[in-house]
Order: C-alpha cells, then structure tokens, then sequence
C-alpha cells in the first residue's frame, strides 16, 4: 500500500465539518490544512485556539465535545519552535481532528483551555513543564512529572536524552 | 511532584481543617501515588493527587531509539497491560510507513490483546476488591492470570515484559500447543467470572461500600477526559475497538458494556462485563485464525527469518542494515489510539524521515482519568476514597512515563 500524497488545499478538504465551521467562522484564523494517512490537521493561529475549540466543541453537525490529548513538538533550531498540539475527538460522530498552533521561541504562551474542558489541566501542566510552553489562564500552572526545583525542560531537543551532567 | 513544599494553603477562616497526607508508600495507591487531602472531620473539602514520582522519561529516550527498539520501552510504561502497549505503537509505526498487515498476524494481534484485557482486569479486580476489604477475590484471580501470563510466556518467553509484536506482524508463531491451551482457558474462565461474581455482586458489604459512592456524571467525565470503563460505567457508550476499529476489530462480535449509574460499582460492573466479552472475543479469534504469514512482506523493515538469513545472502544483508541503520519512516505524523483495559491509550508519534522517530507521545488514559478522582471524592468521606482511586484502575507507570 503506497502512502498517498498529503493534501494541503483548503479548497479540497472544505467538506470536513471542522474544517467547513473554522473557515466560516473566521478564514484569517486558519492557517493552513492537510490530510495525511487519513488524519486531519489544521493550523490555526495562535489567538484564535480558544475561541475555536469553544466553536468546534458546541458545533451542531458534528461536536468535537472530548479533548483526547494535548502535547508538543519542539522543532528547535528552526522557528517558529514550538507546535502545540490538540487532539479532538467527536464521541458522537466517532470523527477526529488535529488542531495546532505554532509558537515562537521568544515568547511560548498560548491561551489555556481548561475554562472549555477541565480535562487539559493535567495536559497542559505536563506540556509546561517539559517544554516550557505557558498557557495564560491555567488555574494551576507548575511542574507535574519534575521536581519543583528542576532547571530546564527535558523534552526540548536541545535538552541532552542523558541530562546535564 | 508539583506540591513537595507548600501543601494546598488554607484560608482565613477553614481552621476546622486538616492537611492529610496519604501515600507515596501506601498499599492502596497501586504504585507511588501521592494524594493531598483536606479534611473536615472525615469529610473531604480538597483532594489534589501528586504525581511524578515515577516519572522515567519514556518520551525522551524514545527519541534516540530506532523505530524496532522502541517497542520493549512501551511494555514498561503499563506493566499490566504491555500487549495494547505494543499493538498502539507498531500500529502508529504501520499507519506512518503505510504497510499491509497480514490477516493472521492481525489475529493474532487481537487474540494477544483479549488476554491482555483479561489479564488487566484481573489484577484490577484482585486489587480493588482486596483494597475494599474482600482479600479471597484477590487469590481467586491471581489463580486465573498466572494462566494468562504461562500463555504470554509460550508465545514471547516472557511473561510480562512481552514485546511479542514487531512493526509489520509478530515476532514468532505461537509454539505447538498454544492455541488448544488458550482454547481450554477460555472455555473455563467464564464460570470462574461467575465465581468472583458470587463472592461480589451479591454481596451486601460490597454493595455498601460500591453503591452510590464517588459519583461521576456523564458531562464531568466527558470534561474531564475520562475514557475506558470510567467513561462508560457514567454511561457514555463508546469503545473504539467497535466505533474506530483497528486490527481486524471490526470482524468480531461483541457487546460494550455501559452503565449509568456513574458509581464504583457500575464501574465494576463494566469490567466484570468486558471480562465475558474478552473471553467471547478471544473464542472467535481461535476459531477464525486465518492461515498465512505473521509478517508483513517488507523486506526493508520486517527482520527476515532466522533460517532465510542464515542461507541466503539478500536476507542476512537486510538483517545487518535492520540491526545497525534501523529502517527510515517517510515524513509525517499520525496519531493512533487504541482501546486499552483503562481507556484511550494513544500514541503521537511524529517522523522526520529518519531511522528514529522525532518525537513519541503517549496519551496515556490513566494520566487523564485520574483527573476525575477530585470530582468522585471531594465532599464525600474519607474511606470512600480508597474505593474511588480502586475504581478507575490506575497504573502509575503509565501516568508518569
């Protein structure tokens, strides 16, 4: 089975009830798409995750209602560095998508979620603390896997795998 | 390990209450959980778990891995489950190469699976009702999974850490004897379900202590990330072996158990449930198992068999650059989940069309339920608590990676 090309038209992949509602809803938001080995990903800028995920969640045809996952990926040197990544899941359409937002070295902040799902409290704490990333509006925003006094965050690739020696 | 100073700080005016303390050494965690609770009286007001006192970096090491040795680092994060572990991951590996598996290792793969679920549970079972007082049901179970874990050791040589999938099949076929062992099994382990079933179900103190307590409704468990049995047993029906399915899931009969009553015993219930459908899921697949090979045709990618390498040159070629380049994955990022005995397991993984992956994430399901234990408990009484945390089946390894 060969892998067939990712698709990265807007035009193209418009019929996905994500993708259709953001565009809607504010075309400048969204800054990119593709549809890769079946998965759905969109861009979106960085002030617009919040409004969007509280959007997709209450969307009528298809509601994205389960947070799945939260994570990032560090693409250190290049920049913008950090990806924040969200998983939703659709429990009633069985549907999911990607949601990312790109963020800079200089400053890693983006708006939290947990004021639309609880649930990414632990997601966020764990993504602060190995990445450094900060989300503004997080009720509890400190280290969950590294002690408290640890300096630097193991997950960024400039972080040696067997620590500082 | 957030909270090793300050413990939550009390207000003005709360001087009725009490910081306790309970773990990281406490024989009802279940691991190295550490729960911060505040009390008034034997009423709890706060409930702050604290985590991290397992924490390995998984993540990191999985980053200078080859995309093979990757597979035994995802036994260790959940011991008690390594199979769905294996199977989440090479079926990530799989969706980023975009190779064909054959029909008997994907069998295989859900045989494999079933008896993972079943021996989870198990020990789920043994523990939680054994933390709840009833200590019989423990030796009971632990009876049937040294069984599983014989069958795990047949096939992989190991009984825990297992590591018997590979990218593109499994590792061997199942040794002569296999199946009609686990064909036995299962024709016996649904009585033995009735009998942890007599010793529960019924049981008025077991009931006492199940029914109607750490209370989960179906939007808190939604808005919590919760998945798996705890999602279910506050009856929100899904399960993505049957709604999303992998592995040849969708040629397998079976029901999902759902129950709305959102307490620790619907939870129970569930799991007790799931037990019978593995058990059904597993006579089907013994019954079904197609003939074939167990490995994909790759030749690239999945290592050649032992007897083919040692006589034909072409294969012992490909071994040695297996073995020391590791094989490269195009480009790309997927996300694979997968229906693990506690909930969504998920794997991120994210290539950049090298040997090793860029970057491994895990959605761990117990990292994620755990989050609803302060909504089960807070308000309710103290005892409840070991019940609450019993009753969404934690694996502390997997919550901290």
């Amino acid at each position: 089975m060969a892998l067939a090309p990712a698709i990265t038209d807007i035009e193209q992949l418009k019929n996905h009830p994500a993708v259709a509602l953001l565009v809607a809803w504010n075309p400048q938001a969204v800054q990119g798409v593709k549809f890769d080995r079946e998965e759905m990903t969109i861009y979106l800028d960085r002030s617009a995750i919040r409004e969007a995920c509280a959007l997709l969640k209450e969307d009528p045809a298809c509601p994205f209602n389960f947070l799945a996952d939260v994570t990032c990926v560090d693409w250190y040197p290049s920049e913008p560095r950090f990806e924040v990544v969200y998983h939703l899941l659709s429990i009633p359409k069985k549907e999911r998508v990607r949601l990312k937002v790109k963020l800079d070295s200089g400053s890693p902040v983006v708006e939290s979620l947990t004021s639309i799902w609880p649930g990414a409290n632990y997601f966020e704490r764990e993504v602060f603390d190995l990445f450094g990333v900060r989300f503004t509006g997080h009720p509890y925003l400190r280290r969950i896997m590294m002690p408290e006094d640890w300096e630097g965050h193991p997950l960024r690739k400039d972080y040696p795998v067997e620590g500082y020696r | 390990m957030a909270h090793l100073a300050p413990t939550p700080v009390l207000e003005p005016g709360q001087d009725r209450t009490m910081i306790l303390n309970m773990g990281p050494q406490h024989p009802s965690t279940h691991g190295v959980l550490r729960v911060l609770l505040e009390i008034d009286g034997e009423t709890i007001v706060r409930l702050m778990p604290d985590i991290g006192f397992l924490h390995t970096g998984i993540e990191k090491t999985c980053e200078a891995k080859f995309y093979q040795q990757v597979v035994p680092l995802t036994d260790r994060i959940d011991y008690l489950c390594p199979m769905t572990n294996n199977l989440c991951y090479v079926l990530a590996v799989e969706k980023l190469l975009g190779l064909e598996i054959p029909p008997k290792a994907q069998w295989l793969r859900v045989l494999m699976n079933e008896l993972t679920r079943i021996n989870s549970h198990l020990v789920w079972l043994g523990t939680h009702a054994m933390d709840i007082g009833a200590l019989t049901v423990f030796l009971y179970c632990f009876r049937e999974r040294e069984e599983v874990l014989k069958m795990f050791e047949m096939v992989s040589g190991q009984r825990m850490m297992t590591s018997y999938f590979r990218v593109g099949g499994v590792a061997l076929e199942p040794p002569l004897g296999f199946f009609d062992r686990v064909r036995d099994f299962a024709g016996y382990f649904p009585e033995k379900v009735d009998e942890y079933e007599n010793l529960l179900t019924g049981n008025p103190i077991w009931g006492m202590r199940t029914k109607g307590v750490a209370v989960l409704s179906a939007e808190d468990a939604i808005a919590l990330g919760a998945t798996g049995p705890t999602l279910r047993g506050s009856g929100v029906d899904i399960d993505l072996r049957r709604d999303m399915p992998y592995s040849s899931y969708e040629k397998f009969q079976f029901k999902v158990p759902v129950s709305q009553d959102g307490d620790v015993f619907a939870r129970y219930m569930c799991r007790v449930q799931e037990l019978r459908e593995s058990c059904g899921i597993v006579r089907q697949a013994l019954d079904g198992m197609p003939e074939g090979p167990i490995k994909a045709d790759a030749p690239g990618i999945v290592l050649p068999d032992r007897e083919k390498m040692k006589t034909q040159m072409e294969s012992l070629i490909y071994h040695f650059k297996i073995i020391t380049e590791g094989f490269a994955v195009p480009a790309g990022e997927v996300y694979q989940a997968v229906e693990s005995p506690r909930g969504e397991m998920g794997y991120y993984i994210v290539s950049d069309g090298t040997a090793k992956p860029y970057r491994v994430h895990m959605r761990s399901a117990c990292f994620a339920n755990l989050q609803t234990l302060a909504k089960m408990c807070e308000g309710h009484l103290l005892a409840d608590v070991v019940a609450a945390i019993g009753s969404i089946d934690i694996v502390l390894g997997e919550i901290d990676r």
